[in-house]
C-alpha cells in the first residue's frame, strides 16, 4: 500500500510545468520504479504525484537534421535497447539499458527518471557521460540546457530546480559520430544487480594514435564522473598496450572510490584500473583500431 | 522398461545386474511409480487458480503490523501506544503488557482460559509465557523439548528487528502510521554481534541464566581420537567458516486470524508445519490446544524457514485483541529477511589423523555455531550436523564438539540441509587439503574411506542398507570428463584459470531416533473408482503431493486422474503428521500412504470377494478392474465394486482406510557434486561452467520432479559458495542488505545448466525402495566449487561466501594479483 495522497496526469510538457507552477509539492512519477520503492521504504510520504506517463511527445527517439540523437525522457529502458537509430550509433547506452534490471523493470523505467533520481549507480549514466550527453530542462517559464556532468550534484541530488522537468537527452553529432565504445557493467550478479563498477568508453583513433578517449565510470564516486586526467594523457597518445595501461592507471586517480560494506576501496580502484583498460581494448576495436595483445 | 532409471540430461544405468549389486531384490514393475507424470497441481499453479494464504480475504479484514526493534540489544524503559491508540482506524495496539503470563511449561494443556490481560503488574512480569518455536514434534519427556525462551512480544529486544509492539488497523498505511506514534524508551546495551563477542568474558547477557551466551553445547565421541591421531602417519588441521544466509523463498510469510463461532482461534498461514503451529500458538498463548485450528492452502516455498513458528501467535493474539475479528500480516521482503529465521553460521576447527595410504583414522571436529538471538532449533542443527556426518566416512574414531552461541542477530533456525551444508562444505574442503598435502588423487582419497552397506552408526544404531555413492562418484567422473580436464588444466596461464573439484555428502531419510517420526493418511473411495488422497504431510512446492498420488495409483493399479490429492491441510480435519522437514515426506509419510493403499486395496478385494464368492485371495486389482490373479481374467470393475459399497441395502460400507505410521527407522541417502570453474584472476569472479550432481536417493518415484529438485538445490548451493550472506554492522547489528537488491541471491543468468543424475539403488526400508532428496541437493555443491577454484588457483578459500571481494584479498595475499 503507497501512501499517495494526490495523484495528477499531465498531457504535454506545458500542461506538466504549469502544474508543476500551480503546486510545488508535486512529485514527478515517471515510470514509478524509484518513487515507488522510496515510497515502500517510507521515504516518501503523503506523496502528491505528477505522472508524466501521458505526454507522447516524451516517449520519442529520434535523430535531429544536424545528427543529434534526442531521447525522450520517458523513452523506457526497453525501448532504448530495441531502437535501432541508438544501437547502430552509441551501443554502449543500449547495451547499459539491457544490464538494467529485469525485463518488466526495463518495460517501465525511463531513462528521464533514471538520470532524475540521482543516483551514481544509474545505469545510462556512465555512458550518458562518456557521450557527453546534454539535457534540456523546461519550465513554464523557458528552458535551458545542462551538461550532464553538472546535473548530478551528489548522492540523489540533481540540479533540477522548483518546477523544472528534464525533457530530453541530447548527444551531439560530435560526440558520438567516429567513435568505438565499450560499456561494461561490473556487478555480483549477471542479471536484476547494481552495478559494483560501471565503465563506459568511447575513443576515436586518428592512425595509430589516439585522437579522443572519454571515459565515464558509475559507482566510482559519490556521482558518476568522468577521468579527466585519463581521457588528457590518452590524446596523441600511440594505441599500445602501454599507454591502456596507462589510462587504467590514472583513470583511479579520478574515482572517489571508498570503503564500504559492499567493496573495499582498495577492491573499487582495482576494478577501475582493470575494467577501463579492458574496455578501452574493445572500444579500439569498435574504433576501426587492432587488437592489442 | 520396468523399473526405471531416469535423468533428461543423461543416460543412467539401468541394468539388473548393478541393482543386485546395490541392494535391489524387489523388480515388480512399477506403472506409475518411477514416472514423471504431470505435477497435480502444476495446472492450478501456472493459471493462478492455486490459492495461497494471501488469496483468501474475510470481510472486513483488518491488518496487522509489527513495531520492530531498532536497537540489537536493548531493555524497554517506557512505552507508550496512547498517540496510536487515538489514531482513528486502529483498531488495537499491543505491547509485552498486553498478552498472557501463564507458563504453559508448569501447565497440563486443556486447563488455562484464555485472557488478554491489560496493564499487568511488574511482579508479574517473571510469569510472562515463554515459548519455543520450532517445527519439532512435541516431546512428552520435558527434557527433549524446545528452549522456551521466547515471548509473542518482549521486553528485552534482543536482535535488530525483534518484536516490540503490534498494531491492528483498518488498513496498512494507518497500521504504519500508527507504528510511528508508539513511543519506546529504551536503555541500550552493547550489541554482540559474533560469536567471539558473545563468548567472551563479562560479554553481557543475552538470556538470563546462559553462561557466556552458550545456548547448549555438547555432541559425541567414537573411539578416542587423541590415540587415533597418535597411531595415524599424519595429523592435519584446517579452519572454516559459513555465513549467515536465508532462505528467500518466494512467498513471505503470511497469515490471517480470526474468531470462528464456538470462539476458536483459525489460522490460515503460509507454513511446513500445521500441526506444529497449532501447538505453539496454544501454548504461547497459554490456551488449550483444540482451542486453535490451523489452515494450510498452497505454499510458495520455506525451505525450513516456515518449519517453524514465527508470525502465527502474534496473529492470533491480534483477533484476539479485537473480538475474534479477521486480522492478517503479511511480512514485506525487508522484514521477512531478518525478522523469521537464518541459517546458522558456522566456525569449524578440524583435526584429521590419516596414514599416508590415504586411510584416515581420526577426526576431531569442533563448531560454533551463532543461534542469533534466540533459540529457534537450538542445538539441534550443530547436532545434526554432526549426526549426519558420521555415515560417509567410518574412522575408528570421531570427535564432535559443538556449541551453540546466542548473539544478538536475527534468529538462525532451519535451513534446507540443517547444518549440512556447513559441515560438509567444512570437511570436504579439509579433505581435499589433505589430499593436497598427501599429492593424492581427491577421489582416491574419498573412496579409501566411504562408507559401505551393513555399517551401523554406533550413536543413532542406524544402518546404512543401500549405498550407491561409489557408483555416484564413478557417474559424476564420467559426466565431467573429470580425468580428460585434470590433465587439460594443469598447465594454464592468463587471466583466467579452470578447474575442477568435487565433494560428497550424507544425510538421512527423517529424523528418527532423535525425534518421533509419525505420518498418516486417509483414502476415501469415491462411488466412481476415484478417491480422495489425505494426507498430514504437506507439499509447500515440492511436489510431495504428487508423490503420494502416484504411490496410491500404484498399489491401486488406478491412472493419476482418479487420484485426488487434497492438498490443503487443516488440523481441524487432516489426519496428524508433523510437516514437511528433514527430508521425511516421501520416505516416512510415504510409509503411511502405502499402508493406507494397501488397506483399501484389501478392502476392495474383500467386498468384491463378498459379491461374487471368489476368494479374497485368487483376486487382485488391475487397471480398475478386479481380475482372477492367475489369469487377469477381469471380474468386475473397481466402480461396480464402490457403487456397491455405497448402495447395497445389506452390505453397504464405503471403503475407507485411517492409518498413522510410526517410522522407527532410517536410511541414509548419498551424493555428490562435481564441478568445472573459470576464474577471473583480475576481478576475483568465479563462473561456474559445469556441474553435476548425483543422487543416490534410492528408487526415484518422479525423475522429473526429482530433478527440479536438484536444480532448485544446486542453485541454492551456488549461491552458497559464491555470493550469498547476510551483513550486519559490526557495532551496531544492523542490517545492510535484507532486501533482495543487496542480497546476492543468484539469478537464473548466474545458474549454469545443471546437470542431474541418479544411481537408483533399492532402500529395503523405504516405501518403493525411496530415500530421501528434498535436502540433500544443496549440501555439496559450495565444497566442489570450492575444491575447484583451489584446483584452479592453488588458493584454498576457507570461508564462504567466495565472492569477488574476498577472492580478491585472497589472490592479493597469495600473490597472483
Amino acid at each position: 500500500m503507497y501512501d499517495i495522497i494526490g495523484y495528477y496526469d499531465a498531457e504535454t510538457v506545458d500542461e506538466a510545468t504549469a502544474f508543476l507552477a500551480e503546486n510545488p509539492n508535486l512529485k514527478l512519477i515517471a515510470g514509478g520504479t524509484d518513487v515507488l520503492i522510496k515510497m515502500h521504504g517510507g521515504q516518501l510520504e503523503a506523496a502528491e504525484l505528477l505522472s508524466l506517463r501521458k505526454i507522447k511527445s516524451l516517449s520519442i527517439i529520434r535523430k535531429a537534421q544536424d545528427g543529434t540523437i534526442v531521447i525522450g525522457a520517458m523513452v523506457t529502458f526497453s525501448q532504448v535497447f530495441n531502437d535501432p537509430i541508438l544501437r547502430e550509433m552509441i551501443p554502449i547506452l543500449t547495451e547499459a539499458a539491457i544490464s538494467m534490471g529485469g525485463p518488466q523493470i526495463r518495460n517501465i523505467a525511463t531513462i528521464g527518471g533514471n538520470v532524475c533520481n540521482g543516483a551514481t549507480s544509474a545505469d545510462s549514466a556512465s555512458s550518458l557521460f562518456a557521450l557527453n550527453a546534454q539535457l534540456k530542462i523546461e519550465h513554464v517559464k523557458g528552458e535551458r540546457i545542462v551538461p550532464i556532468r553538472e546535473f548530478y550534484l551528489g548522492p540523489g541530488k540533481v540540479a533540477l530546480k522548483p518546477g523544472e522537468i528534464l525533457t530530453e537527452i541530447l548527444i551531439s553529432p560530435d560526440d558520438y559520430q567516429g567513435f568505438g565504445g565499450q560499456y561494461i557493467k561490473f556487478a555480483m550478479r549477471e542479471a536484476m544487480d547494481i552495478a559494483t563498477l560501471a565503465v563506459s568508453v568511447v575513443c576515436k583513433l586518428s592512425g595509430k594514435t589516439f585522437a579522443d578517449v572519454r571515459i565515464g565510470l558509475g559507482v566510482a564516486g559519490p556521482t558518476p564522473l568522468r577521468c579527466l586526467e585519463a581521457e588528457e594523457f590518452a590524446k596523441g597518445k600511440d594505441v599500445s598496450l602501454e599507454t591502456v595501461a596507462k589510462i587504467g592507471e590514472l583513470a583511479v586517480n579520478s574515482a572517489k572510490a571508498r570503503t564500504s560494506w559492499r567493496a573495499s576501496k582498495e577492491y573499487r580502484e582495482h576494478l577501475v584500473e582493470e575494467l577501463v583498460q579492458r574496455a578501452l581494448k574493445i572500444a579500439v576495436v569498435n574504433a576501426g583500431g587492432g587488437e592489442l595483445v | 522398461m520396468g523399473v526405471i532409471n531416469f535423468a533428461l540430461s543423461v543416460v543412467l544405468l539401468c541394468d539388473i545386474e548393478l541393482k543386485l549389486r546395490l541392494g535391489r531384490s524387489d523388480f515388480m514393475a512399477y506403472k506409475v511409480v518411477g514416472k514423471s507424470v504431470r505435477k497435480v497441481d502444476a495446472i492450478a499453479k501456472v493459471t493462478g487458480k492455486a490459492k495461497y494464504t494471501d488469496d483468501f480475504s474475510e470481510r472486513d479484514m483488518l491488518v496487522g503490523k509489527i513495531l520492530h526493534s531498532p536497537y540489537a540489544h536493548a531493555i524497554i524503559k517506557s512505552i507508550d501506544v496512547s498517540l496510536a491508540r487515538a489514531l482513528p482506524g486502529v483498531e488495537a495496539v499491543l505491547t509485552y503488557k498486553d498478552l498472557p503470563r501463564i507458563n504453559y511449561s508448569t501447565t497440563l494443556p486443556g486447563v488455562i482460559e484464555d485472557v488478554i490481560e491489560k496493564e499487568l503488574a511488574e511482579e508479574l512480569e517473571l510469569k510472562r509465557i515463554k515459548f519455543g518455536t520450532a517445527g519439532h514434534p512435541y516431546s512428552l519427556d520435558p527434557g527433549h523439548r524446545d528452549v522456551e525462551d521466547r515471548h509473542i512480544l518482549t521486553k528485552k529486544a534482543r536482535f535488530i528487528g525483534d518484536n516490540i509492539a503490534a498494531v491492528v488497523a483498518t488498513d496498512e498505511l494507518i497500521a504504519e502510521k500508527a507504528l510511528k506514534l508508539i513511543k519506546v524508551e529504551y536503555e541500550v546495551l552493547e550489541a554482540l554481534t559474533s560469536t567471539d563477542a558473545a563468548l567472551r568474558e563479562g560479554a553481557p547477557l543475552i538470556h538470563e541464566g546462559r553462561e557466556r551466551n552458550i545456548l547448549a553445547s555438547g555432541g559425541f565421541a567414537i573411539g578416542d581420537v587423541e590415540e587415533a591421531f597418535k597411531e595415524s602417519d599424519l595429523v592435519i588441521e584446517g579452519e572454516y567458516e559459513t555465513s549467515i544466509v536465508q532462505h528467500c523463498h518466494m512467498e513471505n510469510q503470511t497469515s490471517y486470524a480470526y474468531q470462528d463461532t464456538d470462539g476458536r482461534i483459525v489460522i490460515v498461514t503460509s507454513t511446513q508445519i500445521p500441526q506444529i503451529v497449532r501447538r505453539v500458538v496454544a501454548q504461547a498463548l497459554g490456551l488449550p490446544w483444540g482451542k486453535v485450528r490451523v489452515i494450510k492452502p498452497f505454499v510458495g516455498g520455506g525451505f525450513g524457514n516456515k518449519q517453524d513458528v514465527c508470525i502465527e501467535p502474534l496473529n492470533a493474539a491480534m483477533t484476539l485483541a479485537v473480538g475474534g475479528r479477521p486480522v492478517k500480516i503479511e511480512l514485506t521482503r525487508e522484514e521477512s529477511m531478518i525478522d523469521t529465521r537464518t541459517r546458522h553460521a558456522f566456525k569449524f576447527k578440524i583435526k584429521t589423523g590419516i596414514n599416508h595410504n590415504g586411510k584416515i583414522i581420526g577426526i576431531h571436529i569442533s563448531a560454533v555455531s551463532n543461534t542469533g538471538a534466540y533459540a529457534s532449533h537450538g542445538h539441534s542443527i550443530a547436532g545434526s550436523a554432526g549426526g549426519k556426518f558420521r555415515y560417509l566416512y567410518p574412522t575408528k574414531a570421531l570427535k564432535y564438539d559443538p556449541i551453540t552461541v546466542y548473539t544478538n542477530l536475527p534468529v538462525a533456525g532451519a535451513m534446507r540441509g540443517y547444518g549440512c551444508p556447513q559441515i560438509f562444505y567444512a570437511f570436504e574442503s579439509h579433505l581435499e587439503d589433505i589430499a593436497k598435502r598427501l599429492n593424492m588423487d581427491p577421489i582416491e582419497i574419498r573412496q579409501k574411506n566411504l562408507v559401505e552397506v551393513g555399517f551401523v552408526d554406533p550413536v543413532s544404531k542406524n544402518k546404512i542398507t543401500s549405498c550407491g555413492i561409489r557408483e555416484c562418484i564413478a557417474k559424476g567422473k564420467a559426466l565431467i570428463k573429470w580425468d580428460e580436464k585434470k590433465v587439460l588444466y594443469k598447465e594454464q596461464s592468463g587471466d583466467k584459470l579452470r578447474g575442477v573439484g568435487m565433494a560428497c555428502f550424507s544425510y538421512a531419510s527423517g529424523t528418527y531416533p532423535v525425534a518421533l517420526e509419525l505420518a498418516a493418511a486417509r483414502i476415501v473411495l469415491n462411488q466412481d473408482g476415484s478417491l480422495q488422497l489425505q494426507i498430514g504431510a504437506t507439499d509447500t512446492g515440492q511436489g510431495s503431493d504428487t508423490v503420494f498420488g502416484q504411490m496410491v495409483a500404484e498399489v491401486l493399479g488406478l491412472p493419476m486422474d482418479m487420484v485426488h490429492v487434497i492438498s490443503t491441510q487443516d488440523t481441524d480435519i487432516s489426519p496428524f503428521d508433523t510437516g514437511c522437514y528433514a527430508s521425511r515426506q516421501t520416505y516416512v509419510s510415504g510409509m503411511a500412504v502405502e499402508k493406507a493403499a494397501l488397506e483399501v486395496k484389501a478392502k476392495i478385494l474383500t467386498f468384491a470377494s463378498s459379491m461374487t464368492d471368489i476368494p479374497v485371495d485368487k483376486l487382485d486389482l488391475l487397471e480398475q478392474k478386479i481380475v482372477y490373479k492367475h489369469s487377469g481374467e477381469s471380474v468386475l470393475t473397481l466402480e461396480q465394486v464402490a457403487m456397491q459399497s455405497y448402495y447395497d441395502r445389506v452390505l453397504a460400507k464405503p471403503i475407507t482406510s485411517d492409518i498413522s505410521n510410526n517410522a522407527r527407522i532410517n536410511a541414509v541417502p548419498f551424493g555428490v557434486t562435481f564441478a568445472e570453474v573459470e576464474v577471473d584472476i583480475k576481478t576475483g569472479k568465479i563462473v561456474v561452467l559445469e556441474i553435476y550432481n548425483v543422487h543416490d536417493s534410492g528408487t526415484i518415484i518422479n525423475p522429473q520432479m526429482a530433478e527440479g529438485q536438484v536444480h532448485g538445490g544446486v542453485s541454492m548451493g551456488i549461491g552458497y559458495a559464491l555470493s550469498e550472506q547476510l551483513l550486519f554492522d559490526a557495532v551496531t547489528g544492523k542490517p545492510l542488505n535484507n532486501n533482495l537488491l543487496d542480497y546476492k541471491l543468484p539469478t537464473i543468468m548466474d545458474t549454469p545448466n545443471i546437470g542431474a543424475a541418479f544411481v537408483e539403488t533399492y532402500e529395503p526400508t523405504g516405501p518403493f525402495g525411496v530415500k530421501s532428496l528434498g535436502e540433500p541437493p544443496v549440501i555439496s555443491p559450495a565444497p566442489a566449487i570450492r575444491n575447484a577454484v583451489l584446483d584452479a588457483t592453488g588458493v584454498a578459500f576457507n570461508r564462504l561466501p567466495m565472492n569477488p571481494q574476498r577472492v580478491f584479498e585472497g589472490f592479493k595475499k597469495a600473490g597472483l594479483i
